[in-house]
């Protein structure tokens, strides 16, 4: 029979449980539920109106202009998430090998690949632009300098470099993180296993592919399911480089900013819509939840326990 | 001797009761927390004239402060007197009924407002004017008089002599004009500064009207003169964000910049050696009108549901005359919509001049009512075109058809 007293040990738990506890409930638990409420109703600006059902939904993904704006701002979170997956998790995981296998200056390395991780997301924006600045960044300099002028671009204008160009500050600034969490998981490769290897084969490949990158499922894991989380919530950069519109003419908006100009308003649009703005956030939740708890699912099956 | 003490006690007991009712607390919202002092000075000179109504100031944050103002009338504890925006913002708080209709009976002085002053902040439904309109934002071009007389320049009276005049800076060097669009919003400020004579009063018109839409040849044609002038913007000025590019001009790399006359003391306070000029673009010939395009930045309201509206009338009264338009100019260096108001400031009484023939600035004036809003669709349809993504006849498909979604005009 388990005893229902409270022991001082119990008060003590209770104690330290209950206020995070309560925290959470009112500062995420509820705005998340209130959020979900928000979506089925009317807004006038800041006023709510009557119960409208599923109306802002079926609006922001199949009434005109919100249902090309929705699918334009998607379509980016896809490029994002895959091309950082590569430029990011895959430079990554190399990093880390090469980290590993200790080349030559692999302290310093170790350091200058992660210290751009604790910069803020705003000073590495601001950064990015000024690099990126069409007369005076050092992107263009540096082209016109090597007597590559004609390669020289206005990054951030055109259509078809925006996005890539912020993809780039992106990895830039967070290519570190994968590192660190591949390097970790690297670390934790028993040495026995690593003789066996090099009895059987010289081939670094062959290692990689056979033992390390099975051996870093874990890592993979973590930082797979980050990234996706990342990418579909990406909004600082964004805003900071190409602002709340997505400029130019929408080649870099993604769901973050899409749903902030839909819920509070900018300078150039009409009226603030909270209750779409509400449908928005809902689904970009659902979306995230449901693919990234497939994605763990999946990806822990193929882990190995050591 | 107790009966005094009752006769004192009794004396106090009635002042306390009497004194609420004869001191009239106001409180008075607004926006420009830079011009705080400003409007101190202006509050001070008021409640020497109205003895028993004071007014008390509170500055919110510009970007917060619609959201902070409707959230607060919404609760019920919205202030007795505010700033509020013009057109599409001012409908917001206005339609749910939060703000009190002004009269020429309640507000004497709004007869000599300009019809179009008052239309900023009219509610469309209603027809009633709800707040005072105090100030006037004229989008003009804006010129760096230095450079200009070097290069022994003259302010343009036709387009063939703008380009000649551009090209011929150029050629020495000099950047001719220093915007930038990778910026959403300069590409919709842009194209009022600098091809609002292009288009016409008579375009603009039969925009109003509904006679025409903007597939029309005077503003497509507009909008190919406006790419053509885009090549004596700077070096990939599409990739230029706003901040850079008024640097540019305040520095005097540049000559001129397609900018608004609130951007006049922003480029003082970077360079006060800068020597500035205005002027409106010119249009196809010298007889052409020359025209700046020219809006409304906001009122000031009083709320239908305060305690003292008898006192916050005689506030917006004030607010309304010439005297504070004159303080208002005077002091806050902006163009005062009040009649009757005289610029000390050359640059402002030029800026007063220019604004007699003008334009409406049509997609904040006319189209910010409802999803996709006007400003979104030009700004992106001219970003595209600058970018030669589009032609200027597809641009001016391409906003027809968005705002047909809400603008019934263009229904058909």
């Amino acid at each position: 029979m388990p005893q229902l007293r409270l022991t001082g040990r119990g008060l003590w738990i209770t104690a330290l449980i209950v206020p995070p506890l309560a925290f959470v409930a009112l500062f995420v638990v509820y705005p998340i539920i209130s959020a979900f409420a928000y979506a089925f109703f009317d807004w006038n600006g800041l006023l709510r109106g009557e119960f409208v059902g599923l109306d802002n939904f079926h609006t922001v993904l199949f009434v005109e202009p919100y249902a090309s704006w929705t699918r334009n701002a998607f379509s980016h979170n896809i490029i994002v998430f895959f091309a950082l997956m590569v430029l990011q998790n895959g430079l990554g995981f190399f990093l880390a090998y090469a980290l590993w296998r200790e080349l030559p200056g692999a302290r310093f390395h170790r350091i200058a690949v992660f210290l751009p991780v604790v910069l803020s997301t705003i000073i590495v924006g601001y950064l990015f632009k000024l690099f990126l600045h069409p007369l005076f960044g050092v992107v263009n300099i540096s082209l016109r300098g090597m007597g590559l002028g004609e390669l020289a671009q206005p990054w951030l204008g055109q259509s078809s470099t925006a996005l890539w160009a912020l993809i780039a500050a992106n990895a830039w600034h967070m290519v570190g993180f994968p590192t660190l969490v591949f390097l970790a998981g690297m670390q934790r490769i028993p040495t026995e296993m690593l003789d066996a290897v090099r009895m059987e084969t010289r081939s670094e490949w062959v290692k990689i592919t056979k033992i390390v990158w099975p051996l870093v499922a874990p890592s993979a894991t973590v930082v797979f399911v980050l990234l996706f989380v990342g990418a579909f919530n990406w909004f600082e950069l964004p805003y900071v480089m190409a602002g709340l519109d997505g400029s130019p003419f929408g080649s870099t908006d993604v769901l973050g900013l899409y749903f902030y100009r839909t819920a509070f308003g900018n300078v150039s649009s009409g009226q603030q819509d909270f209750g779409l703005g509400s449908a928005l956030a809902v689904l970009i939740f659902l979306f995230i939840a449901v693919i990234a708890g497939l994605i763990t699912v999946r990806l822990r099956a193929r882990e190995i326990q050591l | 001797m107790p009966s005094t003490i009752i006769r004192i006690g009794a004396a106090l007991a009635a002042m306390s009761v009497a004194a609420p009712a004869m001191a009239q607390d106001l409180t008075f919202w607004s926006w420009r927390q830079e011009d705080r002092a400003q409007y101190e000075q202006f509050i001070d000179t008021f409640e020497a004239a109205n003895p028993g109504i004071t007014v008390t100031l509170e500055t919110f944050e510009a970007t917060n402060y619609n959201t902070i103002l409707a959230t607060a009338l919404a609760g019920g504890s919205g202030p007795d007197l505010m700033m509020v925006r013009a057109y599409g913002g001012l409908e917001s708080i206005a339609v749910p009924g939060y703000l009190e209709p002004l009269t020429t009976e309640t507000v004497p002085a709004l007869a000599d407002y300009t019809p179009e002053a008052l239309a900023a902040e009219t509610v469309r439904a209603d027809g009633k004017v709800y707040a005072v309109p105090f100030a006037s934002q004229t989008q003009l071009v804006i010129y760096n008089k230095k450079i200009f007389d070097d290069a022994g320049l003259s302010e343009p009276q036709t387009w063939d002599e703008f380009m000649a005049l551009s090209q011929k800076l150029k050629d020495s060097g000099i950047i001719p004009i220093a915007n930038g669009t990778a910026t959403a919003w300069q590409n919709e400020t842009v194209t009022f500064d600098f091809v609002s004579s292009l288009m016409g009063k008579d375009f603009v018109a039969d925009i109003m009207s509904g006679e025409t839409d903007f597939t029309d040849e005077r503003f497509t044609s507009a909008l190919a003169a406006l790419k053509d002038l885009s090549q004596y913007f700077p070096d990939g000025f599409i990739g230029l964000d706003y901040a850079s590019a008024q640097q540019l001009f305040s520095s005097g790399m540049a000559a001129m910049f397609g900018g608004g006359s609130y951007e006049l003391a922003t480029f003082r306070a970077q360079n006060p050696d800068l020597e500035l000029g205005v002027f409106a673009a010119p249009g196809r010939t010298a007889e052409d009108e020359k025209l700046v395009a020219l809006y409304f930045d906001g009122g000031y309201a009083a709320n239908a549901a305060g305690a003292n509206k008898e006192a916050a009338l005689k506030f917006i009264n004030y607010l309304a005359s010439t005297e504070f338009g004159q303080a208002f100019a005077d002091n806050l260096n902006n163009i005062s919509t009040a009649p009757g108001v005289t610029f000390q400031d050359p640059l402002l009484a030029e800026v007063a001049e220019l604004n007699a023939t003008s334009i409406p600035y049509l997609f904040l004036v006319n189209f910010r009512y409802g999803e996709p809003s006007g400003s979104v669709l030009i700004q992106s349809e001219v970003q595209k075109l600058f970018a030669g993504e589009t032609t200027p006849e597809a641009a001016g498909q391409a906003i027809t058809d968005g705002l047909k979604v809400w603008y019934e005009p263009f229904q058909d």
